[in-house]
């Protein structure tokens, strides 16, 4: 061994001894080897402290060596590229690996909190929620010192520098999990000329043959799982994902797997990009992800240097690194005797096997004994010494009485102990995809029972142990697969293995007894993570928690990244004796997703920065950004909201932009309006069915305001429509609604109406609107030379024409949504950007202005006209906004039914109104409650819907719904405002500006 | 995510869709006719089922049609997707256009 790493053994391992890396944890430099991961690493250097428990800041070693993991929990990297909370035990080292341990303050070797384990007792089951209750004003402050102390690691700061990536994916069998079992099924299913996909966790295919010695047809296993792994990566159609994990299994055998690429040169796609999230449709898939060993519960054995069997094995064989000197083996069934055999064999000494089951082990007890080893039947250890690392062991003899005190007989020094307490099949995703479980009394797991979807479970997740066994199930499951999609299956011979002859069963040891009773004794963790006792789960059924679920989220059983992996069993079975129930009658918790922790990152995907959102911009919009106007989000549109002057601000701006309007001439980009083109013989009566007003009665030429209802009779769009032929409407629709109202009509159209004939075709994008608006609109018109005259008696307000403009074809309508003489010009998108240059040269001479959507705003406000949307919520109706002449009296329409329901009949429904500010100068906050008087406390009577400041009339003006508003008119009502006395404010016809409406008529 | 057969366009992600409620809501010939209480019943009261459901889902992101879905509430299986009927205002009696049976993607079991 060298001085470097001083646990590394001299040979084996499926580690690269010629390339070294450098690494750091927890600011300190050490080395390991290609092939490491971060945890076998951190052993071969003899690090065992990495880390302190989540509420009682115990000190934490390595526990497993996979996915199980529950105390080397780490940051990896610094600074914007850190990641916090992965596993040490799936954390490839790389040269360079920065990794800090995420608990633990000032440090995991002297950390503050660690004073919580001398309180101990007080820190039981539901602490934070009986301790911080009182008084209710003090949470704020408690919440603040909770939150420091509790959570994994660190966010990072910054925005993430590295690249993710989402990959969409169909095939005919989805296998997870690369094990001797995954890779039958994966052979046998692309054998039989399926398309398959083989994702593994680990960065090379073998899952348990890499860390036992185990031959298959007289070779090494893993040089079988290397060959097998080799042959499917020739195979057209397949696809093999090492470093993935498959960790979710949704509705419709939908799949997601986080791949790993960076440090993972098998990565099928490779570049640049740290993770990967692939989303897979499978028509069938294969569960071969194996099962998860048990811990033991007894006194302290959360100790660094409690360590699971297999995970010694694997780091033994593996590896390459020895996590012990001295061990003593803890264990309930024969598995963990390999783990003796190997320390054995890497010339560690095991002082001693302690088997609970009275009877011993199999054939692999008899090789221990003729290796020496002392094996202690029918006995248990009862508690371990050491604080930062195991320093020994108590052994008692057990009569198979849990709950009894006794007094430990022997006392062995070790300095690790491997624990085994059997094996849980990962069903994770089997349970997820909404699949039963079974318990099996004799092998005291949970197996996967019936499938709802389209899936099989193989090998040792499926509760066949040995080799040979899971290279069996392997291939069952594969053809099943196979014989499903109606392929047919290929010849495929099972390799020889050795079936576990001579094993003896596992017994049920589910909590050693200790020299006091189990409410007194030292520490008893069921689950590491999340500080879990046997006390803390008996307290809970003391207090009344029965069902598995609330004593779960009562004791933080299985929270966090364990979900399950770990301490699921034991704390059922603690419940069931607890309880005097049977372990079947208990249950478990619901496994969701994610199986291990998935990064913000990779679930964010490419979706970041300005691919966060599809963004919709108008034909125009070079324009506006070279001109410097700040863009307003409308949806995914990207709006100019004003557009600033020699330094303006927002206000200064829209004050010229509106002067410009009333007074001369301003132009806007209407583009985003959404327009439907509806066609067909019954288009008049499917309009009159979907509009309030009647539309049979508009001659072609002429434009109407519409509105449509829900059918509950509230205000749902508006919009102009024009009717542009006997059997053609043009429509248009607000900027958010030009999707929702074209997929309503159709859905009437086509559910309810089919025998109407109409077509209706979007064309938001095909035209582009510019609105001209002002005293001198016209005057533009005629200068840029158009061939319609243009004049109030030839061509009046409410009506459309068709024209040649500046040379340009287009459609003039003469609409206004600012109250002044206006025209809309609507024009293929394709020439919109020149006509719109055409119109700002010549707009020179009129002092025009282009203005953005908060003058559009304020204009309208001005004029009282509604925003649907902004002015309404989906609770408004048109009577509540006094749209009473646009309720055609002769025609049903959508939700004219609904006007006459006793709710909306209501004397006291809120009415929209116009409010002026006593003061005459306060523009109220959007969304500002109304009140009825001025003292407190007083009944809200409505709230403001828009507010703005108008230059034109020199004063604010807001409009907003008030109950009975229009009953109210001149009567003053107050506007709360935080901090400050309410504000007196006048009730006033929402149209401030030319109450008559004569200036857009000229 | 679903998978749900368009009859016109095939199995596509359920992202591609837009859920449109239960189907076989008539719309009243004379809502004039109706009591307070009968419009309100055809207005908000929906049969809510734990088990099989019909109900419209529109291919909005796709070819824009509106067709019917049999679905099992509490298991998401699909049994099959229909065209909606031409014949009258009950969208749910529809003929069978495209069902997920055989294909495996939402059959359990599979056979």
């Amino acid at each position: 061994m060298t001085a470097a790493q001083p646990n590394r053994l001299r040979q084996n391992g499926r580690i690269d001894r010629t390339r070294p890396l450098a690494f750091s944890f927890d600011g300190k430099a050490y080395e390991g080897f290609a092939g490491d991961t971060l945890a076998s690493a951190l052993i071969a250097n003899g690090v065992s402290l990495v880390g302190r428990s989540f509420k009682l800041r115990r000190p934490r070693g390595i526990v497993g060596s996979g996915a199980e993991e529950p105390n080397a929990i780490m940051q990896i990297g610094e600074g914007a590229a850190a990641q916090p909370n992965l596993p040490a035990t799936q954390v490839g080292l790389y040269d360079g690996l920065v990794a800090r341990s995420t608990r633990g303050w000032p440090g995991v070797r002297f950390d503050l909190g660690a004073i919580n384990d001398v309180f101990g007792r007080v820190l039981g089951a539901g602490f934070y929620y009986k301790t911080f209750m009182y008084p209710r004003s003090w949470w704020k402050h408690y919440e603040l010192a909770i939150r420091k102390s509790a959570g994994f690691g660190q966010a990072p700061e910054g925005p993430d520098p590295d690249r993710y990536e989402h990959m969409n994916a169909h095939c005919d069998v989805l296998v997870a999990g690369g094990g001797p079992a995954g890779l039958m099924a994966a052979l046998a299913a692309a054998k039989s000329g399926a398309r398959v996909m083989l994702a593994d966790e680990q960065d090379e295919f073998g899952g348990s043959l890499l860390a036992f010695a185990a031959s298959i047809d007289g070779a090494p296993a893993a040089e079988w799982a290397a060959a097998a792994a080799e042959e499917l990566r020739d195979m057209e159609d397949c696809v093999l994902l090492p470093s993935s994990t498959v960790f979710g299994y949704y509705d419709h055998n939908f799949l997601t797997i986080a791949e790993r690429c960076a440090g993972s040169p098998d990565s099928s796609v490779g570049g640049g990009v740290r993770e990967r999230l692939w989303r897979v449709r499978a028509r069938q898939v294969v569960l071969a992800q194996g099962s998860l060993e048990r811990p033991l519960v007894f006194c302290n054995n959360d100790r660094p240097g409690v360590m699971l069997a297999s995970a010694v094995s694997t780091y033994i064989k593996r590896y390459a690194v020895l996590p012990g000197r001295r061990a003593v083996v803890f264990t309930n069934n024969d598995s963990a005797y390999r783990a003796a055999l190997s320390l054995a064999g890497a010339g560690a000494e095991v002082a001693a096997i302690v088997d609970s089951r009275p009877g011993g082990a199999g054939d692999l007890g008899l090789r221990a004994q003729a290796l020496g080893i002392p094996v202690h039947a029918g006995h248990v250890v009862t508690d371990v010494a050491g604080r930062r690392r195991v320093t020994g062991a108590s052994i008692a003899p057990w009569n198979g009485e849990s709950w009894e005190n006794v007094e430990s007989t022997i006392r062995i020094d070790c300095d690790l102990v491997a624990v085994s307490g059997g094996w849980s099949p990962a069903v994770h995703l089997h349970s997820q995809a909404g699949g039963q479980l079974a318990w099996d009394d004799s092998q005291l797991c949970l197996l996967p029972a019936e499938a709802r979807q389209a899936n099989v479970s193989a090998g040792a997740g499926n509760g066949q142990w040995s080799l040979g066994e899971c290279l069996a199930d392997g291939l069952r499951a594969g053809a099943e697969t196979v014989s499903r999609l109606g392929l047919k299956t290929a010849a495929i011979r099972v390799p020889g293995a050795d079936a576990n002859a001579g094993e003896k069963l596992i017994e049920p040891m589910w909590r050693a007894p200790a020299a006091s009773d189990a409410d007194r004794c030292p520490r008893q963790f069921i689950d590491f993570q999340n500080d879990t006792t046997v006390a803390d789960i008996r307290l809970a059924a003391r207090e009344g928690y029965r069902n598995v679920e609330h004593v779960k989220r009562y004791t933080a059983l299985g929270f966090g990244t364990d979900q399950g992996k770990l301490g699921n069993i034991n704390g059922m079975a603690v419940l069931a004796d607890t309880l005097g129930k049977e372990i079947p009658e208990v249950g478990t918790t619901t496994f969701r997703p994610a199986y291990t922790p998935v990064s913000f990152g990779v679930c964010a995907g490419e979706s970041v920065g300005e691919l966060y959102d599809p963004v919709r911009t108008t034909a125009i919009h070079e324009w506006h950004v070279a001109a410097g106007a700040p863009m307003e989000l409308v949806g995914q549109w990207h709006r100019p909201w004003y557009f600033p002057r020699d330094g303006e601000d927002l206000d200064a701006a829209v004050a010229r932009e509106c002067l410009a309007v009333r007074n001369s001439l301003g132009v806007m980009d209407a583009s985003t309006l959404g327009k439907i083109d509806a066609r067909g013989p019954d288009v008049v009566e499917f309009l009159e069915r979907i509009y309030t007003h009647k539309v049979g009665g508009m001659q072609v030429g002429r434009c109407a305001y519409g509105i449509m209802l829900g059918e509950d009779g509230m205000l749902m769009d508006d919009g102009v429509m024009a009717r542009a032929g006997e059997q053609r409407f043009y429509l248009t629709t607000t900027t958010g609604g030009a999707a929702s109202v074209l997929s309503w009509m159709e859905k009437w159209l086509q559910t309810e109406w089919p025998e109407l004939e109409v077509y209706l075709t979007s064309l938001t994008d095909h035209y582009s609107t510019i609105a001209v608006a002002g005293p001198n609109s016209r005057g533009l018109l005629e200068k840029l030379g158009c061939d319609i005259p243009l004049d109030k008696e030839r061509f009046p307000f409410m009506t459309v024409k068709p024209a040649v403009l500046a040379g340009m074809d287009v459609t003039l309508f003469r609409v206004s949504f600012s109250g002044e003489l206006a025209f809309e010009i609507n024009i293929a998108s394709n020439h919109a950007l020149a006509m719109w240059r055409t119109i700002m040269e010549a707009g020179v001479e009129f002092e025009g202005a282009p203005y953005g959507t908060e003058t559009m705003h304020v204009l309208r406000a001005e004029k009282g006209f509604v925003i649907a949307g902004q002015d309404t919520d989906g609770s408004v109706t048109p009577v509540d906004l006094g749209m009473n002449w646009l309720l055609s009296r002769e025609k049903d329409f959508l939700g004219k039914r609904s006007l006459r329901r006793p709710d909306s009949l209501r004397k006291d429904r809120k009415q929209w109104v116009g409010l002026l500010s006593l003061d005459g100068r306060t523009v109220l906050g959007e969304g500002t409650q109304l009140v009825g008087e001025s003292g407190e406390p007083a009944a809200m009577c409505g709230h403001v819907t828009s507010s703005y400041f108008s230059t034109s009339l020199g004063h604010p003006i807001a409009l907003a719904l008030v109950a009975g508003g229009r009953g109210r008119n001149g009567e003053t009502i107050y506007a709360a405002r935080p901090g400050l006395e309410p504000l007196p404010v006048q009730i006033v016809s929402p149209v401030f500006y030319d109450r008559k409406g004569q200036r857009q008529h000229v | 995510m679903l998978l749900i057969e368009c009859p016109w366009c095939g199995p596509r992600a359920e992202t591609e869709f837009s859920y449109g409620g239960e189907a076989g809501i008539a719309r009243p010939a004379d809502p004039d006719a109706l009591s307070d209480a009968e419009w309100a019943d055809y207005l908000f009261y929906r049969s809510n089922p734990k088990g099989a459901h019909r109900e419209l889902w529109n291919h909005d992101h796709g070819c824009r049609r509106w067709f019917g879905v049999e679905r099992d509430t509490a298991t998401y299986r699909i049994e099959r997707s229909y065209v909606l009927s031409h014949t009258g205002s009950d969208a749910a009696t529809g003929s069978d256009a495209a069902t997920n049976a055989g294909t495996g993607y939402s059959s359990g079991n599979g056979d």
